[in-house]
């Protein structure tokens, strides 16, 4: 298994906001999350990355056999894991081409390989770029600075696609997204996929799973997955909403 | 992709300051202390003419009437001006053929320092004139550039070989008791560059001066004066580096700039002075006048200055707007850390009408430094339509260090426009989770957005100080996070 | 009875600029003048006043006379004002209590209590009165007689620079002024209006002292005015400090319309506990040479400091405003705002200084200055100054000077309205955002009428009460919505 989240408890400034989450991910699956504003799912995804502040006071993460609990956030984005921000944050002054070359180049050290030189890594990132669609333009611009809504989210697809993640959880990537967009970014998952990788992706609409088939399901309430299943689901839950849960939670 | 910027990622950092080495090599100096004698010591030591010597002493005199400016947001030790010696030599070896020849030594040090003297082997398109102590050891290119009717030589030929122009523009922007540190390098200033552009001329490469400090217990007291006849151009850069050591060095220089009617002239400045060490122990106090005198109209000049060395500086490129529709502009980065205290900033003092003044700072303030901004403009009441827009941040690291914003506005006229804003910041939790799930380390992600932050000014320097700059400003700040 | 006594700071002060020189300068006959009338001043004192007293004169002989070779003073110059010759008053004139009555400054439809003092001295008869609520206001003359403790606990125990020539001075020498005490949880509907009006045939220099206390969970209301009824010289050296308690609140405003041949420098020290808040509004519309020194010490957490001023100077009127706003702890927020419009040879200083000190994480503090000079001979010097120590904070501060925007002023006149009224719009619109700062409506609407009049130069002192003024003749109108130029 490449992702084994056990019995996970994640507090806030004391206030526990996950409480007992249990989630299995195979290597080669795709995994939904879908859930109520303010559930938890964001702070799923900032605890796995180890974000400093998100205290996890019981359970564990085991990701590729190891208890990532307790690493710092680049050493397990050296791991392979990537974050998809739901609100990424604008660096100033720092164009997108230096951010990642210093991404790149320390995920390769720690990988005992040697650093890009200055063409290989051009070449690189235009590879890239044409797989997200995105406009050369861009990346000379700050990171994210001034970004539209959903050139942020296009602009962490495509760090994706360049770092090239083992586990990548996508929050909210589709949200702010216009229908081409959102075409764009389903196919750089889709182009990505395969049988030695994973994704999880948060979401809010079953719009993204008609293009990105999931393999599992996740209702995500209370801190707790509460309901899993296939990729039928998320169909349900469109039609539904979330009440009928919360109902069958009661009973 | 620019090449430079691959080149910053490319370079491993490198922990202390590099260039803390001494050269050893005989000097020959003058007895510590000053008295009219000193003055009279240096004078005769570089032959000077009678105008010279009268010149210093009258600085020297308006020098001993002069208190300390205390008006800084900086704690200076008292400075102890009988134990400083005031000039210091490299001695010239007397096996040596050429006057021209310069001791292997001395071209092995600036090679060090990354810089060569050996035409053959020089950096690409500029000419050097490299400065070490009291006196310069060679400027390179000076022949090339004769050729254009440019003269680019130390200060001390140009008083031999140019006396006309010296007598001329010496104190013409800095007169010499302007403050106490000008006056002080007025009564003993060595050496230093002089550069005079003739009208109509572009400078085809760029110049530079190399300062160097290397014997103990001295003082370095330069002066440069550039001059540049009516619609010329010249791009100009300083650097300076100095050994290690335990105990304080002065540095009080004079740089005066004339720009003519259409003139440009672009001064940048990487300042990287030995800082002390981490505890704060040595280092140079570093107390400068640089001022600009847009002279004619449409002239124009820039200061770049990326400050990052000296235990103390004090400094303020200032520039008068004379001539109509001149145009100055002051991009500052100045970072401190540990125990540094920087006190910078501009003066534009607008006279002229339809002038144009704007001011870029970046402070960055780490460990228990303190980092001031002090700027003054000043808009005459005949300086009509003109306009100053001045941003000023600062970016703290560290709750332990000072960040200062002391701007001084003056206006005199109804039709000008002035603008100042400024901003405190700091780098965010959400900006370091964001470079660390990346994958970049901290030190690193530091070193990024820092860069970043500076960007709007590191741009306006020549290439070949970008670079540079760019690994200062992280080598700098290195340690200032834990 | 009257006891006076003319200080003559005329050979005085150019002796000072010749040389400082404690031993044979003003300061000895200011001491001496102290020693000689020390049982007037003493009159109402306790014991532990009379201390403070000597104290502050101790330090005041060791304070230097301000010139322009002060960084705090380099603009403000005061040799004018202080080479005249001045009457000293030690205690109150005898008819000052039927011209307290004649001048009443009534705003329209404010639920207000009013106070008046002339020449430094309150005009009321009854010294100290307690209202329903408990508020006990009057003159601090009295209220030294009746709360001694009270005063003793907080007279001169805010920010008090150590070397403050004039502070000090207001301190050793100050006799009355006005007194307030709130106590805790009383929330006031009723606001106090103080008004200081100096009227005077001979040239006076006069030290009110001010003292407000505000209890846990209270709220006040405070307009203080300063305006004189004629043209003679007169240098009022006023010092008010008020203190806010615990989750207490105060919205003070400052109205100042003097003659040109008056120099009021006035000190306000506010004093802040844990979420106390103030909203402080200067609104300067005349004066000979203001300078308004107000400083906040910030000394609990989740407070707010809102510092406001607006100046409207002309002929060779000038107005210095020095806010020192100290942040010594966390999660505080101040915020300043100044705007000014300068006419014909009138000058201005602003000095905002913002200290975050190193514990005081989380601070907000903003600073704004905004200027609009209208002549050639006009001139401004502004210094907005930030000195930050703790990194968690988020400060920014602005400063603008220039003119009237040309554009707005043409689309006004595109649409038909004269140049004169155009300019009066815009004028208008920039002082707006400063007026629109006042919570208390009518008093809003009160100055929004004064500084419109002010704009059409028809406000000015004159031989009566400026505030008397009816209801302006010549509205302009204001039918273009301002807030889409
Ligand atoms: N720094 C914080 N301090 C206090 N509470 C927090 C913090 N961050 C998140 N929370 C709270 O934790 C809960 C879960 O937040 P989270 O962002 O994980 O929700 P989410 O499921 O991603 O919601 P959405 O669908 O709106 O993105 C919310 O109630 C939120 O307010
Ligand atoms: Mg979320």
């Amino acid at each position: 298994m490449l992702l084994n989240i056990k019995n996970l408890h994640v507090s806030i400034n004391n206030k526990e906001i996950i409480k007992g989450l249990n989630l299995g991910i195979n290597y080669g699956e795709v995994h939904a999350i879908m859930g109520p504003n303010g559930t938890g799912k964001s702070t799923l995804a900032a605890a796995i990355s180890g974000k400093p502040g998100y205290e996890v006071t019981k359970g564990e993460i085991v990701y590729k056999g190891i208890n990532i609990l307790g690493m710092s956030p680049e050493e397990i984005s050296w791991e392979g894991i990537f974050l998809g921000f739901q609100y990424p944050v604008e660096i100033p002054g720092v164009s997108i081409t230096n951010f990642l070359r210093a991404a790149l180049n320390e995920h390769r050290e720690h990988q005992g390989l040697k650093p890009l030189t200055g063409s290989e890594f051009l070449s690189k990132l235009n590879e890239k770029k044409k797989l997200v669609e995105i406009q050369s333009k861009l990346t000379n611009r700050s990171v994210n600075e001034g970004f539209s809504g959903g050139e942020k989210k296009k602009n962490e697809i495509f760090q994706m696609a360049m770092l090239d993640p083992t586990l990548s959880i996508l929050d909210e990537t589709d949200s702010g997204l216009d229908i081409d967009a959102l075409r764009i970014v389903a196919n750089g998952v889709n182009t990505l996929r395969s049988e030695v990788n994973a994704f999880l992706l948060i979401t809010h609409y079953q719009r993204l799973l008609d293009y990105i088939i999931p393999d599992f399901v996740h209702v995500l309430y209370d801190g707790k997955i509460v309901k899993s299943g296939g990729k039928e689901l998320a169909l349900f839950l469109e039609k539904k909403g979330y009440n009928w849960i919360k109902e069958e939670l009661i009973d | 992709m620019k090449a430079g910027k691959d080149k910053i990622i490319d370079e491993v950092t490198q922990n202390d300051y590099k260039y803390g080495f001494v050269t050893d090599i005989e000097t020959e100096t003058a007895k510590k202390g000053l008295t009219e004698e000193t003055i009279r010591f240096i004078s005769k030591k570089k032959n000077e003419p009678e105008f010279m010597l009268e010149y210093r002493l009258k600085a020297y005199k308006k020098w001993l009437s002069m208190k300390m400016p205390e008006w800084a947001n900086l704690k200076i030790p008292e400075i102890e001006y009988q134990d400083i010696i005031f000039y210091a030599a490299p001695k010239k070896r007397e096996d040596l053929d050429s006057l021209d020849e310069v001791d292997p030594e001395l071209l092995n040090t600036f090679n060090k320092l990354g810089i060569s003297l050996d035409e053959q082997k020089k950096l690409a398109g500029v000419a050097v004139d490299a400065v070490m102590d009291s006196v310069s050891v060679k400027t390179t290119f000076s022949d090339t550039l004769a050729k254009h009717g440019i003269i680019f030589c130390s200060f001390s030929e140009a008083v031999k070989n140019h006396p006309e122009l010296i007598k001329k523009y010496m104190s013409s922007v800095v007169p010499s008791g302007d403050n106490y540190f000008a006056a002080l390098n007025s009564a003993v200033f060595s050496d230093g560059s002089f550069c005079y552009i003739p009208k109509g001329v572009r400078c085809p490469i760029e110049l530079s001066t190399y300062f160097r400090i290397n014997a103990a217990n001295t003082g370095q007291f330069e002066r440069t004066l550039i001059i540049a006849e009516e619609g010329s151009y010249v791009s100009y850069m300083e650097g300076c580096t100095a050994p290690q050591r335990d105990e304080n060095q002065l540095h009080a220089a004079i740089v005066e700039i004339v720009a003519h009617k259409d003139a440009e002239v672009k001064y940048s400045t990487v300042q990287n002075w030995y800082p002390g060490n981490k505890e704060g122990k040595g280092g140079i106090f570093n107390f400068v006048t640089k001022r600009g005198l847009c002279k004619g109209e449409n002239s124009k000049i820039s200061w770049t200055q990326v400050e990052t060395g000296s235990a103390i500086t004090w400094k303020y490129p200032s520039c008068i707007l004379k001539g109509d529709n001149s145009n100055c502009e002051f991009y500052s980065v100045a970072v401190t850390n540990n125990f540094q205290q920087a006190d910078t900033g501009s003066k534009m003092i607008h006279l002229g009408r339809n002038t144009k003044s704007t001011i870029i700072s970046k402070g960055i303030s780490a460990g228990k430094s303190n980092n001031s901004y002090r700027g003054l403009v000043k808009i005459a009441k005949k300086a009509e339509n003109s306009r100053n827009f001045s941003q000023c941040d600062s970016l703290l690291m560290g709750d332990r260090c000072g960040a200062n914003t002391f701007p001084y506005i003056e206006a005199r006229n109804k039709s000008s426009i002035i603008e100042h804003e400024a901003t405190t910041s700091k780098i965010s939790e959400d900006q370091l989770f964001y470079c660390n799930q990346r994958g970049i380390s901290t030190e690193s992600a530091i070193g990024l957005i820092v860069n970043g932050y500076a960007k709007e000014v590191l741009k306006k320097l020549p290439m070949e100080f970008a670079v540079e700059a760019q690994k200062l400003l992280q080598v700098t700040l290195e340690g200032s996070v834990g | 009875m009257l006891n006076y006594y003319i200080v003559d700071m005329e050979k005085k002060f150019l002796k000072l600029n010749d040389k400082f020189n404690k031993q044979t300068s003003l300061f000895n006959d200011l001491i001496n003048l102290f020693e000689e009338n020390k049982n007037q001043i003493f009159k109402n004192d306790t014991k532990k006043i009379s201390e403070v007293r000597k104290q502050a004169l101790e330090k005041f002989s060791k304070s230097e006379l301000p010139t322009l070779k002060h960084e705090k003073w380099r603009d403000t110059d005061l040799s004018k004002t202080l080479s005249k010759n001045y009457k000293y008053y030690f205690d109150a004139e005898e008819n000052n209590s039927e011209i307290g009555k004649t001048f009443k400054c009534v705003v329209p439809q404010l639920d207000s209590l009013s106070f008046t003092f002339v020449n430094g001295w309150n005009t009321f008869e009854s010294e100290l009165i307690t209202l329903e609520d408990g508020i006990i206001i009057g003159s601090f003359s009295d209220a030294m007689k009746k709360f001694p403790e009270i005063v003793e606990q907080h007279f001169a125990k805010t920010f008090q620079p150590e070397k403050d020539f004039f502070s000090l001075l207001n301190t050793s020498y100050a006799q009355d002024g006005f007194f307030i005490y709130v106590p805790d949880n009383v929330n006031s509907q009723k606001s106090i209006q103080i008004v200081n009006i100096i009227n005077n045939d001979e040239n006076i220099f006069l030290q009110p002292r001010n003292l407000v206390i505000i209890g846990k969970n209270s709220k006040l209301s405070l307009i203080h005015c300063h305006d004189s009824v004629n043209q003679k010289n007169s240098f009022t050296n006023s010092v008010t400090e008020i203190f806010l308690n615990e989750n207490s609140n105060i919205d003070y405003y400052k109205l100042q319309n003097l003659n040109n041949q008056s120099t009021l420098l006035n000190h306000t020290n506010f004093y802040q506990n844990t979420n106390s808040n103030i909203s402080s509004n200067s609104i300067s519309l005349n004066g000979g040479l203001i300078r308004n020194e107000t400083c906040v010490e910030i000394e609990g957490e989740g407070c707010a400091a809102n510092v406001y001023g607006l100046f409207l100077m002309d002929d060779k009127q000038h107005i210095d405003n020095h806010i020192f706003i100290d942040h010594k702890k966390s999660n505080c927020v101040s915020n300043e705002l100044f705007k000014g419009i300068l006419d014909d040879n009138a000058s201005a200083v602003f000095n905002g200084h913002v200290l975050v000190r190193q514990d005081s994480q989380k601070t907000e503090a903003f600073q704004s200055n905004k200027n609009i000079l209208l002549t050639d001979t006009a001139k401004i010097n502004t210094k907005p100054f930030l000195e930050i120590y703790a990194d968690d904070v988020k400060c920014s501060h602005g400063a603008t000077v220039g003119q009237l925007d040309n554009e707005a002023l043409f689309y006004l006149r595109s649409r038909g309205i004269s140049e004169n009224n155009a300019r009066m719009l815009l004028m208008y619109a920039f002082a707006a955002e400063v007026i629109n700062k006042i919570s208390i409506e009518p008093l809003k609407n009160r100055i929004d009428d004064m500084v419109k009049k002010r704009l059409r130069g028809e406000l000015s002192v004159c031989d009566q009460c400026v505030l008397h003024c009816g209801t302006p003749e010549k509205e302009i109108d204001f039918e273009i919505d301002l807030s889409k130029i």
